[in-house]
């Protein structure tokens, strides 16, 4: 597949493996934000080609991870006791809320299905007009266009039907987040390559410059990553720290400005609480007021009893960066992802998941 | 969930009465429907970047090459530009 088996090329990793070896003289930890990255780094077995100075610690970027515990519990209300469809990305159905998941909701028999795009909700509250349909609107920046998009759908179609439940969370002030933490050893970051695309780069120039630490925008795929981590080494080994683009080919200094207006028309910035990490002063978007009639949270009363964090799980810390998902009592033993205890063993993006799909014997 | 693939675009139509335009896509012989109501300017045989059902993205072609280039680039760029103390922002 063209702009992807390219950048996957093992003799153009093993050149960029080999400068990055060449130009580490001392221990740098860098911080990958996106969970798709950290992937991308574990599966291609990345993390154990890089000198051992570079520790790459993993970011919060897993939007299914954050997610609060207690939209899982509303969610799954939703699912059985107001008998809604409720839709969403495959990754949310086996978060564990506080009793139980949306596929073991779906295992009771409620109406939980799993869609590929925010769009095929809106297909189906029209084919259903006699139902309630709610999306579980999970998403960093990337996924917020398609999310708003689905809202203005429904209301061009004059649909009375259809609501998403919004769980949209934003990098930059998990980033910000994460280096006003007492115990942060990050020194630099790889920005999230498709947060980027939509939102641009101008949020990141003032990271840099308040905290004099480089952050690179890198893609995904092996030789993405490696470049990526060689610009913010030469970056480190100087001394200097810019914002750097990696990812130019997709990602303008501008983002998409048609995204942008789209989640203006339907979302404004709000606090919002992430899962494991707490909450965080205007780091998400919720509906608009004035597109109230779509927001699932206003649309359905529920009142639940406070949501209850499964004690052994230590996903706070792993989103933090301060431990790694091997470091914890109950990795690869109670937690596997038939049976998680916490988000990221379970997502396709979680942390804990990736270091259990392409674990090392001694992990 | 930031899962975002590149795939060619093979056909547009219109739906909605004319206002959004929705493409076949073509992901290594997989093909899926994306809006383009973000990339008003895709047209056929472009590269797109897909997110859920969104192309959010027009694939750079000469912007691709780069990564491709970078590592002959750093040791002439430096060549001509040694290292400087400091050359962050404050």
């Amino acid at each position: 597949m063209k702009f992807l088996h390219e950048y996957r090329n093992p003799a153009l990793a093993q050149q960029y493996l080999e400068e990055i070896h060449k130009r580490t003289t001392q221990a740098w930890t860098l911080m990958e934000v996106c969970g798709g990255q950290t992937h991308g780094l574990v599966k291609n077995g990345i993390l154990s080609l890089l000198p051992d100075q570079i520790r790459m610690v993993h970011g919060p970027g897993c939007p299914v991870c954050v997610t609060p515990l207690h939209l899982i519990d509303k969610a799954v209300h939703l699912a059985l006791e107001k008998e809604v469809i409720l839709c969403s990305f495959g990754d949310m159905l086996r978060v564990p809320g506080s009793e139980k998941s949306l596929l073991e909701a779906k295992a009771e028999g409620a109406d939980v299905r799993i869609l590929y795009s925010p769009l095929e909700a809106v297909q189906l509250a029209e084919a259903h007009p006699h139902r309630q349909v709610v999306f579980f609107a999970v998403g960093f920046e990337t996924t917020a266009p398609a999310n708003a998009l689905s809202v203005l759908h429904a209301q061009r179609k004059g649909l009375k039907n259809y609501a998403i439940l919004a769980s949209q969370v934003l990098v930059p002030p998990a980033m910000e987040a994460v280096i006003q933490d007492p115990e942060n050893i990050i020194q630099a970051f790889l920005a999230a390559g498709h947060v980027c695309t939509v939102m641009g780069l101008s949020e990141y120039e003032p990271l840099v410059a308040r905290y004099k630490l480089p952050i690179v925008v890198s893609g995904f795929e092996p030789i993405d990553l490696l470049q990526g981590i060689l610009m913010t080494i030469q970056q480190l080994e100087k001394g200097i720290y810019q914002l750097e683009n990696q990812y130019s080919r997709v990602v303008k200094p501008e983002g998409n400005p048609e995204a942008q207006k789209v989640i203006e028309q339907v979302f404004e910035v709000s606090d919002r609480e992430w899962r494991g990490i707490g909450l965080i002063p205007k780091s998400g978007y919720a509906v608009r007021p004035e597109m109230a009639e779509f927001d699932a949270l206003q649309k359905f009363s529920v009142n639940l009893p406070p949501a209850r964090e499964c004690p052994d799980c230590i996903a706070g810390q792993v989103l933090k960066g301060l431990k790694k998902p091997h470091e914890c009592s109950q990795f690869a033993r109670q937690c596997t992802p038939v049976h998680p205890l916490g988000a990221p063993m379970v997502s396709s993006e979680g942390a804990c998941a990736a270091y259990y799909h392409f674990r090392k014997p001694n992990w | 969930m930031c899962l975002a693939i590149p795939g060619k675009i093979e056909s547009i139509e219109h739906q909605y009465g004319g206002l959004v335009r929705m493409a076949k896509v073509v992901f290594g012989g997989i093909r899926k429907e994306a809006s383009l109501e973000m990339v008003p300017q895709a047209k056929a045989g472009d590269y797109v970047l897909v997110h859920v059902g969104v192309a959010i993205s027009i694939i750079d072609e000469e912007e691709a090459q780069k990564t491709f280039s970078y590592l002959e680039g750093i040791g002439e760029l430096e060549e001509l530009m040694p290292p400087k103390e400091h050359r962050g922002q404050d």
